[in-house]
């Protein structure tokens, strides 16, 4: 089947929905008319890093250009206007997650400085030395690393719960490694290196029945699918702005009010204290607690651009293309002699890592470049993930929201030519 | 698609398909692991050095096309030499393939024979691939050597 057969299948296949007009979304993101080697852009490499749209562009400049001041402190005109976007844009994140409560957003770096803040804060507060901390064989070395952290400083003990071959979670394994010494779960929604959608729901449920805490790192979920903490009922989710089509340097924690209200701040400095004498401090409530010094005004602003556009395209929408360019995707690439999918779990979401026999991965997406086409290669941050495939690193083929068919079969067209190089 | 023939040249492709002296000798006297924790490369180059010569080299590991031939190329020509005839190549290769350095007239036949690699240098993320078994090699003769500091991490990536 064609790319073109295919796109038309799509939009029938949901007659009542808007259709998904990809041309219009794609003019939305100045990046894309752009040429790389001579051709036009192909990015797939969306898990690493989105594009980002003319209104986060435009949201950043509109806001330097002229609403610009520091937040919280000013009383003359252009720093409310910057506050008032400022705390706009942890609403806009508070309704993007469905949490109850805007000061149950914290606003952070990225992700990694999300799990940081809960391992720092929430970990070395109420975990002790021998306090099992589960992990999944699937985590980004950011869910991973700060708990080896935690462990070194108070003897935590980690435990990693398997995935079977095809990089599903296997429930019933990490159902046994849940015990009463379990105190907290951190665990991804959707693997960045194989696309492995976990069962979140489940995990909760069976740390809950134990007493533990559950992280969710979304870091992954929140381009690809709806996000709600509440129906989750998970304790802390974190992701990252920029692989949302926001800037980078900006991420969110979500982070249940009484849990927040009780961790130590993460770092100190201004914006995060009620009142400071060189005898003591008092520190300021959640979330500005965990905000210390002058915050990212304009990511922020940005993040809540990139909010407002994709809840006007809408999951549905988004997750249905996604879900079509994945299929096609896997259909396309499986036309190709000796091309391995590296996870192949149901239900993943719209990420293809794969191995050629005759390439390594570098020298394919050094090949894939020339067409115009980005994918990642290498262990993805996920080197325990790659371990348990049995792969040093692979290729990576990750869709976004404008991404089209014909850019899967440039993507072919240019595996074509590395099989050819290396024949 | 011309500059991509420059990295993939044929001599690289041809390294890359049958690796020259990839094997685990019986008896080295030296050797020593690199890695390039970035896209997952691991190599261990072996050698026999006797009086002050290097009378065999091989290496095993895995690799892109770029590392392998390179590892492959670097036993062929270090086979034979000098320590210190070794240890020069590995600084003309390395600004060789980084750029700080340029072929010209007066270059022997090993660079000439290293020449091809030199198409990394338009790569800047490729570099590294090219590099890891020249480090790993000095890494391999320090060893051997124990007056040369074994501090700095020279069997890593620069």
């Amino acid at each position: 089947m064609n790319a073109g057969n295919r796109l038309a299948m799509t939009d029938r296949s949901k007659p009542n929905a808007a259709p998904y007009d990809i041309e219009r979304v794609r003019a939305d993101f100045p990046i894309l008319s752009r040429l790389v080697h001579g051709r036009p852009l192909v990015f797939l490499d969306n898990a690493a890093s989105a594009q980002k749209p003319r209104a986060v562009l435009d949201a950043m400049q509109h806001c330097y250009e002229n609403d610009y001041a520091n937040v919280h402190r000013g009383v003359y005109e252009l720093s409310e206007r910057a506050t008032a976007a400022f705390e706009h844009a942890r609403e806009l994140v508070r309704r993007f997650l469905n949490a109850r409560r805007a000061d149950e957003i914290v606003f952070t770096r990225n992700a990694t400085d999300a799990i940081n803040l809960v391992a720092t804060s929430y970990g070395a507060t109420f975990l002790k030395a021998g306090d099992e901390v589960v992990l999944s064989a699937i985590e980004h070395h950011s869910n991973i690393v700060p708990w080896q952290l935690l462990r070194e400083r108070i003897g935590i003990v980690i435990r990693v719960a398997p995935v079977d071959d095809s990089g599903a979670f296997l429930l019933d394994a990490y159902a046994e490694l849940i015990g009463p010494r379990t105190r907290l779960v951190a665990v991804t929604h959707i693997s960045n290196a194989i696309g492995t959608v976990t069962p979140v729901q489940d995990i909760v449920r069976l740390a809950h029945a134990q007493g533990a805490k559950v992280l969710i790192d979304g870091s992954q979920a929140a381009p690809h699918q709806k996000i709600d903490v509440l129906a989750l009922d998970c304790d802390f989710y974190v992701f990252t702005g920029h692989k949302v089509y926001g800037p980078t340097g900006i991420g969110a924690l979500y982070g249940k009010a009484d849990l927040l209200a009780a961790m130590p701040p993460y770092q100190g400095g201004g914006e995060m204290i009620r009142s400071v004498t060189f005898e003591r401090s008092e520190y300021a409530d959640p979330p500005m607690r965990f905000e210390a010094g002058t915050p990212n005004i304009v990511g922020a602003i940005g993040l809540g651009a990139a909010i407002d556009y994709v809840e006007a395209l809408g999951y549905d929408g988004i997750t249905a293309h996604e879900q079509a360019l994945l299929a096609y995707g896997t259909e396309r690439l499986r036309e190709i002699p000796g091309l391995r999918i590296v996870g192949t779990a149901a239900g993943k979401a719209a990420i293809l890592s794969f191995t050629l026999a005759e390439a390594h991965p570098h020298d394919i997406a050094t090949i894939l470049d020339h067409h115009g086409v980005a994918v990642r290669a290498g262990h993805h941050c996920a080197q325990p993930a790659m371990d348990r495939f049995g792969v040093p690193g692979t290729a990576r083929a990750s869709f976004g929201l404008y991404n089209r068919f014909d850019e899967i079969d440039i993507l072919v067209e240019g595996l074509r030519q590395v099989k050819e190089v290396f024949r | 698609m011309s500059d991509l023939r420059d990295l993939y040249q044929e001599v690289i492709l041809d390294h890359s398909r049958r690796p020259r002296n990839s094997r685990h000798p019986e008896h080295p006297t030296c050797s020593a692991k690199g890695d390039n924790p970035l896209c997952g490369d691991k190599i261990t180059v072996y050698l026999t050095v006797a009086d002050g010569r290097i009378t065999d080299a091989a290496f095993e590991g895995r690799g892109c096309a770029i590392s392998t031939a390179s590892a492959s190329l670097m036993t062929e020509l270090v086979k034979g030499k000098s320590i210190e005839a070794a240890e020069a190549l590995f600084h003309r290769v390395r600004d060789l393939m980084t750029g700080t350095g340029e072929i010209s007239d007066n270059d022997d036949e090993d660079i000439e024979r290293l020449a091809p690699l030199a198409g990394v240098r338009q790569y800047p993320m490729r570099v590294k691939c090219a590099t890891l078994s020249w480090h790993t090699l000095m890494a391999a003769l320090r060893e051997d050597h124990p007056p040369v500091s074994t501090e700095q991490d020279e069997g890593r990536t620069p």
